[in-house]
This record gives C-alpha cells, structure tokens and sequence, in this order.
C-alpha cells in the first residue's frame, strides 16, 4: 500500500496539518497499523521534493511550528494515475483496494470505474489459469484451482464493495 | 477466424419494465465463435440484455442486428423461426421438460426444426455421448442431477448447431466442480462447433471460460477497461 | 382416524425431553385449525385458491339442493294440483252448497289454458283454491299470468275466445305454477246434463291419498337423481384439489419447520374443509338468492314458485354435513399419493400401476343386478328400488373406476408422433390419474343421460311412432258437442265460415243393432256404426268409387285389424238395423226405430282417414237415411286450415269456444311430437351439457393451474423457437385424449346401462338418434377448454416467465 499515494489523496478534498493528515489517515485506513508521525513527515518531505505537495502556509503556536500542506496539480494527476491503474492481482489486496475505493469516493471520482478496471485485470489472470488447468494435469488443475478460488474471492468482494459504495460514499464524506 | 465484421450487434438497447429500466442505452457485438461473458450486479439487466440480443424479448428502442438482418425488425414468426435454427439456449434450472426422457429433450429443437423423430433422437443420443451422459438417456429429467440435468440441458442447446449460444447463468445450481465440468464441456463444445457464445455469470470462474467480458451496470453494458 | 392416528403414534415413541405434542382430537383441532388459518389467511395465492373451491363446491351445493327440493316441489305442485280438481266421480245432490263445474281446457299458441267452468247452485257454493268468490256468468278469475297476456296485444285473439269480464285473480295457492294460463268462468247454463262436462260437486279437490307413481317412473326418478348427481359429486371433488400443487409445496415448508406427516395431512384437510364451508355458504346464498327466479324459468312444462324450491329438511342437513365431510375425505385420499418432504413434493403417480382384476367387476354386477331384477311392466309395481339404484349406481361408478385404469393402458401404448402430440402423450403417460378425474364427472353425466335418453325412448316408443294421421288433408278435428242434427249442421257451417279454414269434412256418427235376438254363443247383440256424411265427406274416408246423394256403402277392413266378419252380422245389404236398442241384450229401446240397409249398397275399401283411423261399417249419404231418427248421433269435423292465414289455429279454436266452451280441439299431426318426450329428452341434453360445462370449467382450472405452473418452462420453449401452434395443439391432445376415451366409455357403459334398463322395461327398440349428440356435446367441450386456455397459454408465453429467478 502506497501511503505517499493516500496521504496526497486525502490532501485532495483540501490543505491540512500533518496532524490532522495522521488522524485523517488513521481514521479512515489504520485500524490495524496507526501510522506513526515521523512517517507523515517523511513521506511529507519527499512529496514536496517531488512537487506533489506545496507548503500552504505556517502557523505559529505554542509548540512547534505547524506547516499546512496542499496538493498541487501535478499530485492531482499522480493521485488519478494512481487510482484507474489495476494493482496486480495477489492475495491479501484487499487494504489496498479498500484505501482506494475510499479515496476514490472522497476525491469524489468514480469508484465504479475503478472496480471494473480491477475485475478485467483479475479476468486476464484467471483466463489465464484457467487456460493451464485445461491444458494440464491433476497437479497443476489443483495448484491453478488454489490461485483461482483466491482471485474468486477478491473479485467477490469487490462486487460485494461495488454493491454497497453508496453506503460507503455517505460514511466517508458525512 | 471470421471477416472483421461482428455476428450480433446492439445499438443503443432501451427496455422498461413497468417503470424500471432494465436496458439503458446498452451496447454490445459479439464475433462468430467467441465466448463473451457478460458480468454485473443482480438487477443490472444482464438477463434483459440477453432476452433482447436472443430476439425473444423486442426493445422499446435501439436495433439488433443479426448478420444482415435486423433482428428488432423482424416479427415474432420469424424471430421464432431465426430461435429454432441459429440460435440455443442453456438456462439456470427448469428448461427441460419434465415428461420426456433426457433424449427426447434433446431431441425436442431438432423436431421443432423439421427433423423426423428417428434421425433426431439418434443425432441427441450423439450429443449426450459428447457430454458424457449417455447412459441416463432414457431417464426424465425428474430422476437425473442437476448437472446432468445441465449436460443435457447444453446437449439440447447445441443439438441444432447453432451460430449463437445464449447461457443464462448455466452453472448457477450447480456446486463447483460440477460447474467446472459443465462450463468446460459447453465451452469446448461450443468451440468445435464453432458456435459463438454469449454466457451471462456473476462468477468471476465461471466468466474466465471466456475471451472476454462485457460488465452491465445499470441498464449500460461496457466492454472492460484494459481487456483484449 | 382419530383412533388410527393414536395408533400410529404409539408405534413411534416422542424423543424423550420433549413434551408430548397434543394427541388425538386437540391435534386434530390444532392442525385443522392452522389449514383454516392457512386457507383464509393465505395471501393472494391462498385466497384464488379457497376462491376456487368455494365456487366450484358452492355450484355443486346449488345443485345438491335445487335437487332436495324436488320432492318438495313435486308435492307442492302435486297438492296444489289436485285441490283444485273436479271429483268427477263422486256425484254430490244439489244443494245450496254445491256447485256445477267443467273443465275447459284450451290452448293458444302452443300453450295450454286450462279452464273451468262454474255454475254455483246456491249462495254456499264453495270457490276453488285462491279464489275469493266464484265468478257469476259472464265474468271470470284469472291468473296472473292469463291476465297479463289477455291485456297485452298478443292476447287479443284469447280475448275473443274468452269474452269473460275479469273480475279477480286466482292467488297462488290455486295455481300449480306462476306462469300457469287459470280461468274460471261463471256459466248461466252449465248442467250435469251438458256433453262432455258437467260434475255436481260439493267442494274443490280429491284426494288420491298418498301417489303411488308407476314402477317405471321410480326407475326413472332414481336414475335422473343418480346421473345427475353423481357427476356433481365427482365435480365437487375435483373442486377440493384445486389449487393442489401450490398447496402442496405450502405444505412442504411446514414440513422443514418440524411438521409432521399427519400435522400436515390435518393441515391440508383444515384447508380444504375451509374451501367447502365457504362453498356451502355461497352455494346456500345462491340457491335463495336463484330460488327467487325459478318463476322465470319453465322446465319440462313444469314451473315452480319459489316457495316450491323448499329443500326438505332432511337432505339439507345430509347436504351441509356431507359435502364438508367429503371435503376431508377426498384431500386426505389425494394425500395419500403424495409423499410431503420438508424440501419438496414426491409424488408416486407412476410408482403403482393400475390393477383391472376389481375394476371390472363392479359395473358387471351392476349389469347383472339390473338383469336380473324383475321385469318392469307398466303399472307393475314390483320393482325394488334399492336393486335399480344400486344397479344403476355400480354400473356408473363401475365407469369411472375403469376410466383412469383405460386412460393409463392406452396413453402407455402411445409412442412417438408429431411434436404436440409427444408432449401431450408424455404429460399424460406421467399423471393420467388427474386427467382422469377431470374427465370421470362427463363420463358418468354422458353414460346416464344416454341410458336416460334410451330407456325413454323406449318407453314413449309406442306413443312416437307414425299416428297414421294425415295433416295433409285436414289439421284440426273437433268433436260436436250436440246430437241434434240441425245443431251440428249449423256448427260445421260456422266452422267452414271461420277464418283460415279451407274446407270442413262433417260427418254424424250413430250407432245401430241388429234386431232379433241373440244367437248361439253370442253374449251380447252384434253392433256396427252407421255414418252419414256427404259425398266429398265420405270421399275422405273410403274409395266409394262414383258417388252420388242417396247412395250407401258397406266397409269391411282390408288391413284385418277390424273383423269383418263381425261387421257383417250387422251390416248386410237389406238387412235391417235398430237405432236404439240395449247394448247388451240387443232389444230395442222404446218403440223399435229400424233403418232397412239397401239392397244396392256396395261393398267398398276403407281410407285412412286424416285423422290416423280407418273407419269401418256402414256410411250412408244425407239422401238415404233421415239422421233424425238416430239415437245420440256424435259429430266429427275435420278441418283443412289455410296455412297462409297466420293463427288460424286459433281463430278456429275461438270459434269453437263460441259454439260451445266445452268443445275439444284436437291438432293433427303427421308424427306425434309428444311434447313431453321432447321436452325430457331437451331437458336431458340441457342438464347433462350443465354438466359438462360445470366440469369443463374444472377442467379449464386444472389447465391452467398446470400452465401456470409451467411458465417458466413454457418461456423457454418459446426461448428456443416453439411455434404457438404447437402447444396450442398440446393443450388441446392433453384435454381431447382422456375425454375421447371418457366418452367411448361413456357410449358403452350408457348403451350398456340403457340396454340394462330396457330389458327391464320388457322392450326391445333401441334409439340410437339418442346418443350422438352427447359426444358431441362431449367434443364441443374439449374445443372450448382449449380455446378458452389459449389466452392465458399467450399470456404466459411471454418471456417474462425466464424472468422470475
């Protein structure tokens, strides 16, 4: 998974602290790993060295100075690119598929889209098997029926995620 | 394998039922001899698609054209008559029936075409051998499995040898592997004869006996991003 | 069943720890108590079904009790009938308090009038039933109905014919039915003397006592009721099951949530007996709500006041009783074929075949009771009932017993054919038990309404055949009610003057003796008839060859059905005859009145005369006898109507009521047409096509609940290209196969049956015109199950069907 990618993301719908960028995250993407500060300002630092981010502005306060991040056009772009690109079917894609869905509906682009492009790329792959296991013995039926069942299971959910995005949208926006 | 030239194509398919839209400026085009699964949610309209494309159901607008002839335009004689020779169809469940033997089913389109009954029954009994369910021959769908049932059901939809295969959801009451089996067998019958076919399924397994899949979201069919 | 039930649970211990479910009457109150939940709180599908029910039981409860009315109609009509009679025979001294009638029958156009005439001989004379006052002469009561159509345009005809003022109406209880034609009119001159009519009487009606109606009639009575209520029997048990199917796969789920094999069979049977109760309801609401109508519908020349339409007591609660209870019976017996799993519905239609061993023993026993009871003669009252009604009950019961039993043998047989054929063979070969059933209800209706129609015939044959009567040459005959010569010669002016008659014969009719005393081996004293007409009167009835005023003519009878030697003792030329004499001793009466037979008289050949009758004896012109001097001569007028003239019949009815009120008019016809022979074997038809028609209906239900339950299969065969004809023809072999086969059963049990009752009856014509119409009743019906089938068959047709996943 990408942070560099969903910390852009979530800058997308407006400038914010990198606190505020951590809870975002946190929020929304880090139940299991909550991402640790130092990461934000890392990740932070390259994204402007790359032109993704600009520095919005700086606050004095009592504490450290605190910098406000927006996305400039160039991040937009990457953060699309990022999106319609299929992630190579493999088990366990499911936290980043899930971080792109929930961008994709907070960024307010069309996630139905982006789940069509995911189930073609697993097709091909399991076309793919499938094609072997015909052509095959028992073994490789066997190990070609593992992979499928597991690719299955993938699209499932994403048809089960498609399904129910409007419920997802006014989660994630309200 | 075929000119460049697509066997079926819709165009701008609208359909209504009652005041649900089923169809909502759908298109879609199928090659001879290619397997084409068309995937989406309950309810997105696949059925319909299909209903339109098979000529039994007319749209409220937008035309199918089937080689030179334009299907919506044609009436329902003829339509039938267009069914019964190039056209075979393999549903979910419930498609034979049930008074006859398995090979009297099969044997039922080529007799709806003409074929004396002696000559129809021995080309059927020919099929069931192919999908490997000879032996329940004299049975009634009544005493056989469902994937038998679904072999024969497959049998019967080739058994006039037909230009296109409509499968709704054929493997659908069926466990795994013997939707595996049934799909294989209808996919590799389909190829020697080289019968197009157009195999509606919500299983991704099911669609990767395809060569490529059109997803109907609202009443609207795409071809997938990325594929061919 | 209660007690069987009980049985069968101690056969199958309850799985310790859990309580006891209710046993006995309380699980059978339960479960019947869920059916009728079920049945009332169904849903839509629940409700079409108890729907169904209720109307097909409710019309079979119509049926059931219009026919437990029928004693009481018949008693009804009967009562009334005969409190209004004159007692003929029983003479009465005039008093203050008796009274002089006539009956003065009449007719207008087609319809019969019957009227009485009244001469009251005091203040005390008693009026007849629903009559207030007797009418004084010149005027008259009606009926209502009379009334009505002597006030209307049509009846300005009978109003000439009945010049009575109308002073009142008859009430109810003094007409037999609402429509009937009832006057009673005031005479001046009526007297017990007065030809053809006058009785003295003291008061209205006879009593007969308790009707022993004819042998014949009971077998009759007990076959009409068997024929026609064995179909609505059967009719109400198709009725139960519809709906069956979906009911079944109900059952099924009750199934999955625990129920057990007798829960649900309670279950069901609590549905069906719903079905029934609402069915007996509506069936009761219809029948009073009909009974008010029966003025309005004349059957048989028999029409009832709706009053008369009382069920006896008796049948009405057999009736409520039964039909719920057949209700049960019949769905636990349907059960008992079907196999009710928590995950769907086994049925064993084809597990167990037919067995024919007791099937064909039943109508033969019922053959051989009727075979071997006694012979019926007319007024013989030596029938046993029980014997014929059971007979005749084992006969038809026998029918429908061989029917599925014939229906599975010769589906079984089919093989191969057109498409439509195949699938309509294959539907049957798998479940001809329920196309039987629908089609055993017009197979017992076709095979009693045959033996009904040929035991009639039979039995009216005599009265059927050629009357020998030429309406050729005359159409109306009237006896003159005067022996006075110059009278009757003035009436059959008037009727030669009257409207529409072409030409009138006339002849005066007396009878004479031979003189002398009585010979050797005579008991009484030989007699013949002497006629006088004139020429062209006698023309008509012998070839008198030349003829000529004075002449006279002998006729012996060719044909030999009178003896002529007979003839001859009395009428020989130049022998004498005695006008009056006593009948059986031969001497005159009085002063010996002879007429000497003349020499010349030639011996010549009877005609059938236009009346059916060969006349016989000696005829004499108006020139060679003095009529004068005969004793009580009787006249004949036969009258040759102008068919162009329209009601001529009438205009010479009426002029015979001015002649005298009292007169017969008789109607020659070519063949009898005895109207009611016409109107039983009509009556016959009529109800066996109700019949029919009330099983086609549960038939065209039973289609199309089967369609129905085939529409998904229906849409894919139209999916893969079936023509609409197709199984437009497989609906239509589906119903024509099994009610073919109904039928030849039919024809042959009812040949069987008829032939049967025949042999009974001690007669041997067979009127095989009786039969054809009821199997093309039978085959109209199929057509129409099948046409009225199809629009649904479109309907469903339709794609939508591969819709309902």
């Amino acid at each position: 998974m990408s942070i560099g990618h969903t910390l852009l993301g979530l800058l997308e719908s407006g400038p914010r602290h990198g606190y505020d960028l951590k809870r975002a995250f946190d929020e929304h993407f880090g139940q299991d790993r909550p991402l640790h500060y130092g990461q934000v300002y890392s990740t932070m630092s390259r994204l402007l060295k790359n032109g993704l981010v600009e520095v919005d502005g700086v606050e004095a306060g009592a504490g450290p100075e605190r910098k406000r991040y927006a996305i400039t056009d160039a991040g937009v772009t990457d953060v699309a690119q990022w999106l319609s690109r299929p992630e190579k079917p493999e088990p366990y894609l499911q936290s980043t598929l899930y971080t792109k869905v929930v961008l994709a509906l907070m960024t307010e682009r069309n996630a139905a889209e982006l789940l069509d492009t995911q189930r073609a790329e697993h097709l091909r792959l399991m076309r793919g098997l499938t094609e072997r296991k015909r052509k095959g013995d028992l073994a490789d039926q066997l190990i070609c029926d593992h992979a499928l069942f597991h690719l299955e299971a993938d699209l499932r959910w994403l048809e089960l995620t498609a399904a129910r995005l409007d419920r997802l949208a006014e989660t994630v926006r309200g | 394998m075929t000119p460049a030239g697509s066997l079926l194509e819709a165009v701008a398919l609208h359909k209504v039922y009652g005041t649900t839209p089923a169809l909502d400026g759908a298109d879609f085009s199928l090659h001879a001899g290619e397997v084409v699964a068309v995937m989406g949610p309950s309810g997105s309209g696949k059925s319909t698609l299909l209903h339109v494309l098979a000529g039994i159901v007319r749209p409220d607008s937008g035309t199918v054209r089937y080689g030179d002839r334009e299907l919506t335009a044609l009436n329902d004689t003829a339509r039938s008559a267009l069914r019964r020779t190039d056209f075979g169809f393999v549903f979910q469940f419930g498609q034979l029936v049930p008074e006859l033997t398995c090979v009297e089913n099969v044997a039922l389109p080529l007799r709806l075409n003409g074929v004396r009954r002696k000559e129809a029954e021995r080309q059927a009994r020919d099929w069931l051998e192919r999908l490997e369910v000879e032996d329940i021959r004299g049975q009634r769908p009544g005493e056989v499995s469902g994937g038998q049932g679904q072999r024969v059901a497959v049998a019967r939809a080739l058994a006039t040898r037909p230009r296109v295969l409509f499968a709704d959801e054929p493997t659908g009451a069926l466990d795994s592997l013997n939707g595996e089996r049934v799909m294989t067998l209808l996919t590799d019958a389909a190829r020697d004869t080289s019968a197009a076919v157009v195999l509606i399924t919500h299983e991704a397994r099911v669609a990767a006996h395809s060569d490529r899949e059109i997803i109907v979201r609202d009443g609207i069919a795409r071809e997938a991003v990325g594929a061919a | 069943m209660t007690l069987l039930d009980e049985r069968r649970g101690g056969t199958h211990p309850a799985a310790s720890g859990t309580p006891a479910p209710p046993a006995g009457l309380a699980a059978w109150a339960r479960d019947l108590g869920m059916g009728l939940r079920f049945a009332a709180g169904g849903g839509r599908e629940g409700w079409i079904r108890t729907l169904l029910t209720a109307v097909g039981v409710a019309l079979g409860v119509v049926l059931l009790l219009g026919a437990a009315s029928v004693p009481q109609l018949l008693q009804g009509r009967d009562v009334r009938g005969q409190a209004r009679q004159i007692a003929a025979d029983m003479p009465v001294k005039q008093s203050s308090s008796s009274l002089v009638a006539a009956e003065a029958d009449s007719e207008f156009r087609g319809t019969r009038i019957t009227g009485t005439l009244v001469r009251p001989d005091g203040p005390d004379a008693p009026a007849p039933p629903g009559v207030t006052a007797l009418p004084r002469p010149g005027e008259m009561v009606v009926s209502p109905a009379l009334k009505d159509l002597l006030a209307s345009p049509d009846g300005a005809l009978l109003r000439e014919r009945l010049p009575y003022r109308i002073t009142g109406t008859i009430a109810d209880t003094g007409l037999v039915g609402p429509n009937e034609l009832t006057y009673y009119a005031g005479s001046a001159t009526l007297t017990t003397e007065t030809e053809q009519g006058g009785h003295r009487i003291g008061s209205f009606g006879i009593d007969v006592g308790e009707a022993t109606p004819s042998a014949i009639l009971v077998v009759l009575i007990i076959l009409a009721c068997v024929v026609l209520l064995m179909p609505v029997a059967l009719f109400i048990a198709t009725a139960v099951r519809f709906g069956g199917e979906l009911r079944d796969r109900r059952l099924a789920a009750l199934r999955l949530i625990g129920a057990d094999v007798h829960m649900t069979r309670r279950t069901a049977a609590g549905e069906a007996l719903f079905g029934s109760l609402c069915g007996l309801l509506l069936g009761g609401l219809l029948f009073l709500v009909g009974r008010q109508f029966t003025g309005l519908v004349t059957l048989w020349d028999i029409n009832a006041f709706p009053s008369d339409m009382t069920p006896s007591p008796a049948l009405t609660v057999l009736i409520a009783l039964a039909v719920p209870a057949a209700a049960v019976a019949v769905t636990l017996v349907a059960l008992r074929g079907v196999t009710i799993e928590p995950l769907g519905v086994v049925r064993h239609a084809t597990a167990r075949r037919r067995r024919l061993w007791w099937r064909i023993p039943v109508p033969l026993i019922g053959l051989a009771m009727l075979l071997l009871s006694n012979r019926v003669d007319e007024g013989d009252a030596q029938v046993n009932p029980t014997v014929v009604a059971g007979g005749a009950v084992l006969v038809l019961s026998g029918i429908t017993l061989l029917l599925p039993w014939t229906v599975e043998a010769v589906v079984a047989r089919f093989k191969g054919g057109p498409v439509p054929w195949q699938l309509a063979t294959r539907r049957l070969q798998l479940s001809s038990g329920t196309a039987a059933r629908a089609v055993g209800g017009i197979t017992v209706a076709v095979a009693g309404a045959i033996a009904l129609q040929l035991f009639f015939s039979a039995v009216q044959s005599d009265f059927t055949s050629h009357t020998g009567q030429d309406s050729r040459r005359a159409q109306m005959s009237a006896t003159l009610p005067s022996h006075d010569m110059s009278t009757i010669r003035k009436m059959l002016k008037e009727f030669r003057d009257t409207r529409g008659v072409r030409s009138t014969i006339g002849v005066i009719e007396a009878s004479v003796t031979r003189p002398g005393p009585l010979r050797k081996g005579e008991e009484f004293a030989p007699s013949t008839t002497l006629t006088v007409g004139d020429c062209a009167s006698l023309q008509e009835l012998l070839h008198t060859g030349p003829c000529k005023d004075g002449d006279t003519f002998i006729v012996t009878d060719h044909t030999g059905t009178a003896d002529d030697d007979y003839i001859l003792e009395t009428a020989r030329p130049g022998a004498s005859v005695l006008f009056h004499a006593d009948p059986q001793s031969g001497k005159p009466v009085g002063k010996p009145r002879l007429w000497t037979i003349p020499k010349e008289t030639r011996k010549v050949r009877a005609r059938m005369d236009p009346s059916g009758s060969l006349a016989f004896g000696i005829f004499a012109t108006p020139g060679a006898v003095d009529t004068s001097r005969f004793h009580e001569p009787t006249a004949r007028a036969m009258l040759k109507v102008d068919p162009s003239v329209p009601d001529a019949a009438e205009h010479i009815r009426n002029t015979a009521a001015r002649l005298d009120p009292l007169m017969q008019i008789i109607t020659l016809h070519h063949t009898t047409r005895d109207q009611q022979f016409t109107s039983i074997r009509t009556g016959l038809l009529v109800g066996s096509t109700v019949t029919m028609a009330l099983i086609a209906a549960s038939m065209l239900v039973s289609t199309l609940e089967q369609l129905r339950e085939r529409r998904r299969l229906l849409s894919v065969l139209v999916a893969f290209g079936t023509r609409r004809a197709t199984l437009a023809w497989s609906v239509l072999w589906q119903t024509a196969v099994p009610v073919l086969l109904g039928l030849v059963l039919a024809v042959a049990g009812g040949v069987a049956l008829g032939g049967g009752l025949l042999r009974m009856a001690g007669k041997s014509t067979f009127d095989w015109s009786a039969i054809w119409p009821l199997p093309l009743a039978g085959a109209g019906l199929v057509l129409l199950v099948t046409l009225l089938s199809l629009p649904p068959l479109w309907r469903m047709m339709r794609p939508d069907g591969l819709r309902s996943e």
